[in-house]
């Protein structure tokens, strides 16, 4: 597989404070990684080492190869950047900066125009480049701030929440474009919801108080995916537990149960089909999302919580089968 | 690439319209200055007649106006230069350029580039007036030109300092405070010599306008020239340190 990026042990400090330890991160062609992680827990400062915004205290980083402290300009070529904010001078048309963004990114003459032609219309924007940036809304602005990431077709994407402020409208069209682009570039994006990661990426790390606390290669493998039924009668069990593919079930309240299944299954028809069968009167039939929520609870607040938040689990869910 | 960034520093200057205000106010004062040296100059004129060597209308009008320029433009370069770096930090679009490939000195040297194509804009403004004087009379354009590139390196000089404080601060208020302080201290040097006599040479040598006037009168000396080159070349060099601790120390 194709290696885009490779950060080796980052370790940042402001001061005495240690915002990133001992951070590691490949990124390969194809890749959507999800860089997830609460408040504060250093997704920016990774971020902004990785596009060379942030000199890392030590550690390397090597961008197709290159390194990115020892020779910036070429590693800086395959990066595009979205930070938090997205850096757009708001004096300019969307078409004069995106034009900059061309011209300092090493695109020259008659490429310029396609570029911007190119990351307006990937982005949305195809209407609006004679306007102000200051007049466009908070949701056009941060789809400029894509369109400057994306214009020189760089093979490594950083996108720092690319959502926030957008309406579900757009957070969908920016999610296609995000999973369009990574079918062909690297991309990492850090967020900090959860179904966003899951639409999404196909990676993930979670960063919690400046380390990579969770790390792995698919989002599936990490807990088995659910499927939440409800029947307005009573049903038995037994032929719910025959099918194939299912790993436990849960009775909730309400004649509803939690189905977990392995990942390389689908039980969803079987299930429906039995329903009929046993006249049981199917009424709900959810796959749930597997509990990555739950994951995350787990590695960021640590085991107290994790404890408190299964007793209440148990609570609610009456017996467990 | 510098070129980029500056053509792009120019063009954000020109849409915003503190630069058009500053361009319309210093040509309105520097239209005073010019009124009133003309008018001495003619009042002076039955005088003048009895010299050997009078001077000519070059060294009457040209020289004093633009002593006068500089000193105003002392006051109004702390304002062109004080969003140039503090803004890119404070609307954090610094990391445009940071992600780019670009090296540091590129970004400080298109920042200053740029501002060095808008003095030019105004130092043609200011030399048209006494260009103007070409309708009625003849003009030194050989002093003309030293005078004008006196004033450039001049302000080009001050940009350089006005630069260096930007990289210093995220807000441009306090960018212009702090730079216009700076230059007025510079200047002020030269009047406060009257101190020790050890001191003097070190003074003498430190302070801009003994570099000035000469330039002002026509002499273009490779030690003069030389000063306002270091003193940029010097702020120029802090301001890329400054902005490569940044990246340092976040």
């Amino acid at each position: 597989m194709n290696t885009l990026l490779r950060a080796t042990c980052l370790n940042r400090f402001y001061a005495d404070y240690q915002a990133a330890k001992d951070v590691s991160i490949t990124l390969n062609q194809g890749d959507i990684m999800g860089l997830l992680g609460p408040n504060g827990a250093g997704k920016t400062t990774t971020m902004d080492m990785l596009t060379g915004n942030l000199a890392p205290s030590s550690g390397s980083i090597e961008i197709k190869g290159i390194d990115l402290l020892d020779n910036p300009k070429q590693a800086k070529q395959s990066i595009g950047y979205l930070p938090e904010q997205p850096p757009v001078y708001r004096d300019l048309t969307v078409n004069e900066y995106l034009r900059y963004c061309a011209r300092l990114h090493g695109i020259r003459g008659r490429q310029i125009a396609e570029a911007v032609e190119r990351a307006r219309e990937r982005t949305g924007l195809a209407d609006t480049g004679r306007r102000l940036i200051d007049n466009l809304s908070k949701g056009y602005q941060q789809r400029v701030g894509i369109a400057q990431a994306i214009i020189h077709e760089p093979d490594v994407i950083i996108l720092d929440e690319p959502t926030v402020g957008l309406d579900p409208i757009q957070i969908h069209e920016i999610r296609e474009l995000i999973r369009e682009l990574g079918t062909r570039h690297g991309v990492i994006l850090s967020t900090h919801i959860l179904p966003e990661v899951q639409t999404v990426c196909n990676r993930i790390h979670i960063l919690y108080e400046g380390r990579i606390a969770y790390d792995d290669a698919s989002v599936e493998q990490q807990a088995n995916p659910e499927i939440l039924v409800r029947f307005s009668r009573p049903t038995d069990m037994d032929s719910l537990g025959k099918i194939s593919g299912i790993v436990e079930i849960q009775s909730l309240e309400n004649n509803g149960y939690r189905i977990i299944h392995d990942s390389g299954s689908n039980p969803a028809d079987e299930i429906a089909r039995v329903a009929v069968e046993g006249n049981w009167g199917l009424l709900e039939l959810t796959p749930a999302s597997p509990g990555l929520e739950q994951v995350f609870l787990n590695l960021t607040r640590g085991e107290e919580a994790h404890d408190a938040a299964t007793d209440h689990e148990n609570e609610k869910d009456g017996v467990a089968v | 690439m510098i070129h980029t960034i500056a053509a792009h520093e120019l063009r954000r200057m020109m849409v915003s319209p503190l630069a058009w205000v500053v361009l319309a106010f210093i040509q309105f004062l520097t239209a005073l200055q010019f009124l009133d040296s003309v008018e001495e100059f003619i009042l002076n004129q039955p005088r003048l007649v009895n010299y050997e060597n009078p001077p000519g209308v070059s060294d009457w009008i040209v020289a004093p106006v633009f002593a006068d320029v500089a000193f105003m433009l002392l006051m109004v370069i702390p304002i062109i230069t004080m969003r140039s770096l503090s803004a890119e930090q404070r609307d954090k679009t610094m990391s445009l350029l940071l992600s780019s490939p670009i090296s540091m000195t590129e970004i400080v040297l298109g920042k200053y580039v740029g501002t060095l194509y808008f003095l030019l804009i105004m130092v043609g403004m200011i030399c048209v007036m006494p260009l103007s004087l070409m309708l009625g009379t003849s003009l030194d354009i050989g002093k003309l030109l030293a005078s004008a590139s006196g004033l450039f390196l001049m302000l080009a000089a001050f940009s350089a300092a006005g630069l260096f404080i930007s990289s210093m601060t995220n807000s441009p208020a306090v960018s212009a405070v702090a730079s216009f302080f700076l230059l007025f201290a510079l200047w002020l040097i030269f009047w406060t010599n009257s101190g020790g006599q050890k001191l003097a040479g070190v003074i003498e040598y430190i302070s801009l306008l003994n570099h000035f006037v000469p330039l002002l009168q026509g002499s273009i000396s490779t030690n003069n020239v030389a000063y306002f080159a270091l003193f940029a070349t010097t702020f120029l060099v802090f301001t890329i340190r400054r902005l490569d601790i940044r990246r340092l120390q976040g």
